[in-house]
């Protein structure tokens, strides 16, 4: 009898188990097939370019206040910390090597990233779970109108187009912050600051590889946050969760993405 | 908000952000030196090349002339190979001189070529004779304690 009972309980264990994980990968699974449907659905977000620009003008516009203000600032905290460093070894003469790098490579697209997924990536998934609890997307479908072309590829196309331009004017304004620090407040000698950053700054392999990196954190970043707002639970709780797991997953996906697109564009050169 | 106004920021959005990418290519990774000018590929061999990179730049009195495009080690002579990429814009006789310099005291390392006197000029995948390896610490401080020991030696043996 007992052992019925624990092999019952085995089951039951071992049944939840698989019910979690089938339950995830039918979730990526349906992720990945929204995606491809996006892509394919694009054509109303390209042709009417309007509906983009609308969206580019929530996502990207309304999110360069918080891009250029903490470009500064991470620019002047590493302008300040880098030359305590730096003239410990009397080189404080590369402080501009250290700022432009350190920016156009890692914090200039993660930072930015980040951000945008906190105020862009949140406010996408908010506004489209709540089209689905108020039930507009159900009306377009009723009047025939397909809401991925018409709500979501827009939104994914202008967060697309945003986020590189968003990580370059936070690469540019925190060298811009950092030049104020370093030359202007400390005294490093401001020939010396853009020369050896300009010698070891490379367009392809620094500045074109900050671009594509931040693209990709882009697509994702976008990616999830429709996703999740086309995903939610059409109640108010349901799109409380569905913002907060936007937040969650594209922050994840931007560092564990950018890890290992820094180990496939910055490590080939020098380990030969 | 009305249209027109919406079109406006975005393209000072836009704008803004082609602005930021074009500093960051001019003033900081400055476009000048990314040349698409033609080179030409000599070789030379070093018994050690120390601390050299691939990418490393080629000096000629101070002046970048290339950059190093490839470092291989040689099979047969037991040597490096470097491949060094010059502009074709830079001529250098044929019996030019390769050694591999460090700037500064702990500066990143680089080649530096000393021209020769020969009337024929250096051609593609010709190789450069006269090299002279990097100098490592290591063996300099050897060097140094070796003949000091024998100083001291020959200073006892005379007494």
């Amino acid at each position: 009898m007992t052992e019925g009972k624990q092999a019952g309980g085995l089951r039951r264990l071992f049944e939840r188990l698989g019910a979690a994980v089938t339950a995830r990968i039918w979730r990526l699974g349906f992720a990945a097939r929204f995606f491809g449907y996006m892509l394919l659905h694009s054509g109303t977000a390209l042709r009417r370019f309007q509906l983009t620009i609308r969206e580019i003008y929530f996502a990207g516009v309304q999110s360069l206040i918080i891009i250029l203000v903490s470009g500064l600032f991470v620019g002047m905290v590493l302008g300040l910390q880098g030359y305590e460093t730096l003239q410990r070894y009397g080189s404080s003469e590369a402080l501009g090597v250290l700022v432009a790098l350190s920016l156009v490579r890692e914090l200039g697209p993660v930072v930015a990233g980040l951000l945008f997924a906190s105020r862009a990536g949140s406010a996408i998934t908010a506004e489209i779970g709540l089209m689905k609890a108020t039930e507009q997307i159900a009306a377009m479908e009723m009047m025939a109108v397909d809401p991925i072309a018409r709500v979501v590829a827009p939104r994914f196309w202008a967060g697309v187009i945003s986020m590189p331009l968003l990580a370059a004017l936070f690469s540019a304004m925190g060298i811009f912050g950092g030049y104020l620090v370093g030359v202007k407040l400390i005294g490093v000698d401001e020939g010396a600051f853009w020369s050896q950053m300009q010698a070891s700054v490379d367009l392809r392999e620094d500045i074109l590889n900050g671009v594509i990196k931040s693209t990709v954190f882009g697509i994702a970043v976008t990616w999830i946050a429709v996703f999740e707002g086309y995903d939610a639970q059409p109640t108010a709780e349901g799109v409380s969760s569905a913002t907060t797991r936007t937040v969650v997953t594209s922050s994840l996906a931007i560092l564990a993405l950018d890890f290992m697109l820094t180990a496939l564009m910055f490590t080939g050169g020098n380990a030969r | 908000m009305n249209r027109a106004t919406i079109d406006a920021w975005v393209g000072v959005f836009v704008a803004a952000g082609f602005a930021a990418l074009l500093f960051l290519a001019l003033k900081v990774g400055n476009l000048a030196t990314f040349s698409s000018a033609q080179t030409y590929q000599v070789q030379a061999k070093f018994a050690n090349i120390g601390g050299l990179k691939i990418r490393a730049p080629i000096k000629s009195a101070g002046v970048v002339v290339g950059r190093v495009s490839e470092v291989r080690f040689d099979n047969e002579s037991y040597e490096a190979l470097v491949t060094l990429n010059l502009d074709t814009q830079y001529q250098f006789p044929r019996d030019t001189a390769a050694k591999i310099l460090t700037s500064g005291l702990l500066g990143e390392q680089y080649i530096g070529l000393e021209a020769g006197g020969d009337g024929v000029m250096l051609k593609q995948d010709d190789r450069l004779r006269l090299t002279q390896s990097a100098v490592v610490l290591e063996n300099l401080i050897s060097q140094f304690l070796f003949s000091k020991a024998a100083e001291d030696k020959d200073a006892k043996e005379k007494k």
